[in-house]
């Protein structure tokens, strides 16, 4: 029985991904502009596969995903910045990322335990709520620069690592999703009753969906503090959150796939709409009519770019309300056990 | 007799001031087919959710093999072996024939997070033993075929059994079905009683079913109780229950003189 594409697809496009992020850099493929939005991609992509987890797999709403990512960017940045010897700095970089995930997971328990009592709208204030503590807490701390924010750290985010961190991201939510305990938040979206009467645990079910979704936003922070080699509380703030909203519910909700859909679209399409990106792009035209084109049009795109990106997800909500790749995955992404078990032209999900 | 799979004593609930189940009492043995009916709010689901755990009962005890079963969580009583389907359909709807199954199996595979999360150890040979033993429930209930299809999109007869297949799929001792013939016409009337006959001694089950529809209670219940207004004002063998006229008041409210229908019959 031929199952589709087999089990060599996800690997070989993961090693000639890796193999890409090590020869972009040192070929100069793309300038250091381009190689900055490749690496804001796959930081997005983190983000929007781990918040998925949570909206998507598990149908809650949460809008914690830059409280998360802050105390992954201030943990890993003091990391490397206070606690490593300056020596060991470059070795130490993945433990500083570790480090970041690690203890945005621990808050990501806080989340959790709400969430065994409350659902939904409720549940999405908790977490507004915890984003609103977090801002403010690392506000209110002189010792981590308080509102002037933190920096001292070396640009220490590479392609290579920003794209290691993203297979691995993928990875583990792919193993995660295709395992009983994935199947038991899928449960708990559809039916959280019926999913205790079945024999799942939905108390494990939400602690484990929040502590990945939590850590993996916290890996995320670490990359784009090492990146930026800048953070403040402002960066973290709710329309971080809202940027995340839209990768997920753009690319489509309980879906890989759909995460790097969205990520990719989202952080891309923003960069493309600036207005030199445009003007350099419509290069070609003759110039009577790129003239007033550039003056009438191109020149105004930056207001307008944060308009069009919004309408561009109030058109995909309403032709295609669950995201592009909405409840699917890419036959690619999926275990090939769970592919089979399915049988022939079935979709994962 | 022998011992009692389950043996409910002395069970009340109350919602703030109503009580929804009042001092019911009810043992099965292994192996019985027992009916609990009653009209509409009579408390017949009221006991299913306190048997499931859904409810915390306000008094009594509730014991099943050996063990109590009030104050357990939901999903520790389902997985001690009481499985049950709900009065309307509540499968996971967006999820495939296969995954509403393989829900099920959580507690029945034995591997922990990290090992889900490398894929190592014992995950994948309890996955593919959790896929085979899916796939032979499925195909013993007819559904294999049907195993990438979302339960949404199944018409409702295959929706209702596989509610049921969900439910074995927790190798229960007991099965709790509500209303399993709702919405059905006689005739799919008569394969359900068949079916649950079959499924009774192919899974070697406990029955207690809540059901409306006479001729099914009647036909393959060993023995019946009657709940009204969460009191249990009757209890025995079909017969018994067919001839009781506290049954007979409680469906059809007391005949008062003079109101009788013209023509009445016999």
């Amino acid at each position: 029985m031929d199952h589709g594409p087999g089990g060599w697809v996800a690997p070989l496009l993961a090693l000639a991904g890796l193999a890409l992020s090590f020869a972009i850099p040192a070929y100069g493929w793309l300038n250091k502009y381009q190689q900055m939005i490749l690496m804001y991609v796959g930081i997005n992509i983190i983000l929007a596969a781990s918040l998925n987890l949570v909206n998507g797999y598990m149908g809650e709403f949460s809008l914690g995903s830059a409280g998360f990512m802050a105390i992954g960017a201030y943990t890993a940045s003091l990391v490397t910045v206070r606690l490593l010897p300056a020596a060991l700095v470059p070795w130490g970089f993945p433990l500083a990322v570790l480090a970041g995930g690690a203890v945005a997971a621990i808050f990501g328990l806080l989340v959790a335990f709400p969430s065994f009592k409350t659902r939904g709208d409720y549940l999405a204030l908790v977490t507004l709520a915890f984003l609103m503590i977090v801002k403010s807490a690392i506000e209110n701390l002189d010792v981590i620069g308080g509102p002037r924010g933190f920096l001292g750290m070396k640009r220490l985010t590479t392609l290579p690592w920003v794209y290691a961190w993203t297979v691995l991201t993928l990875l583990m939510i792919r193993n995660f999703v295709y395992s009983r305990f994935g199947r038991g938040v899928l449960a708990v979206r559809e039916d959280e009753i019926a999913a205790e009467l079945m024999g799942v645990d939905t108390r494990r079910a939400k602690f484990l969906a929040f502590t990945l979704c939590a850590f993996f936003s916290g890996v995320a922070g670490g990359l784009f503090a090492h990146l930026l080699q800048f953070i403040s509380p402002r960066v973290f703030d709710i329309i971080k959150s809202t940027d995340v909203l839209i990768m997920v519910y753009l690319g489509g909700i309980a879906s890989i796939g759909g995460s790097v859909i969205g990520a990719t679209l989202y952080t891309v399409l923003l960069e493309a709409l600036r207005p030199s990106a445009v003007a350099w792009a419509c290069g070609w035209l003759p110039s009577f009519l790129f003239e007033p084109l550039n003056r009438h049009v191109i020149a105004h795109l930056n207001v307008w770019r944060m308009v069009i990106m919004p309408l561009l997800l109030v058109l995909v909500m309403l032709y295609r309300p669950r995201g592009i790749m909405g409840l699917r995955e890419l036959r690619w992404l999926v275990p090939r056990r769970d592919r089979k078990a399915l049988g022939k032209g079935q979709e994962g999900l | 007799m022998t011992a009692p799979l389950l043996e409910i004593r002395a069970l009340s609930h109350w919602f703030g001031g109503l009580c929804a189940v009042s001092d019911f009492s009810l043992a099965l043995a292994p192996g019985e087919l027992v009916g609990l009916i009653g009209p509409n709010g009579a408390g017949k689901t009221t006991v299913f959710n306190l048997l499931t755990g859904v409810y915390r009962a306000s008094q009594g005890s509730i014991r099943f093999a050996g063990e109590e079963l009030v104050g357990r969580a939901p999903h520790a009583i389902a997985r001690l072996g009481v499985a049950r389907t709900f009065q309307n359909i509540r499968l996971f709807r967006d999820l495939t024939v296969l995954d509403n199954v393989r829900a099920a199996f959580d507690g029945r595979a034995l591997y922990g997070a990290a090992e889900a999360l490398g894929r190592f150890g014992r995950f994948r040979r309890e996955e593919a033993r959790v896929i085979a033993e899916a796939h032979e429930l499925l195909g013993l209930l007819k559904l294999d075929d049907l195993a990438g299809e979302a339960a949404c999109n199944l018409p409702y007869g295959l929706q209702r059994r596989l509610e049921i297949a969900r439910a074995l799929a927790l190798r229960p001792r007991l099965l709790l079905l509500d209303e399993p013939a709702a919405g059905m016409n006689p005739n799919e009337i008569g394969h359900l009683m068949e079916f649950i006959a079959w499924v009774r001694t192919r899974f070697d089950l406990t029955i207690l079913l809540i059901e409306h529809q006479m001729r099914l209670v009647m036909g393959i219940c060993e023995r019946l109780a009657v709940l009204d207004f969460g009191a249990t004002i009757a209890a025995g063998t079909p017969a018994e229950i067919r001839a009781d006229p506290k049954v007979l008041e409680a469906y059809l409210g007391v005949e008062e003189p003079g109101c009788r229908p013209a023509g009445g019959g016999s």
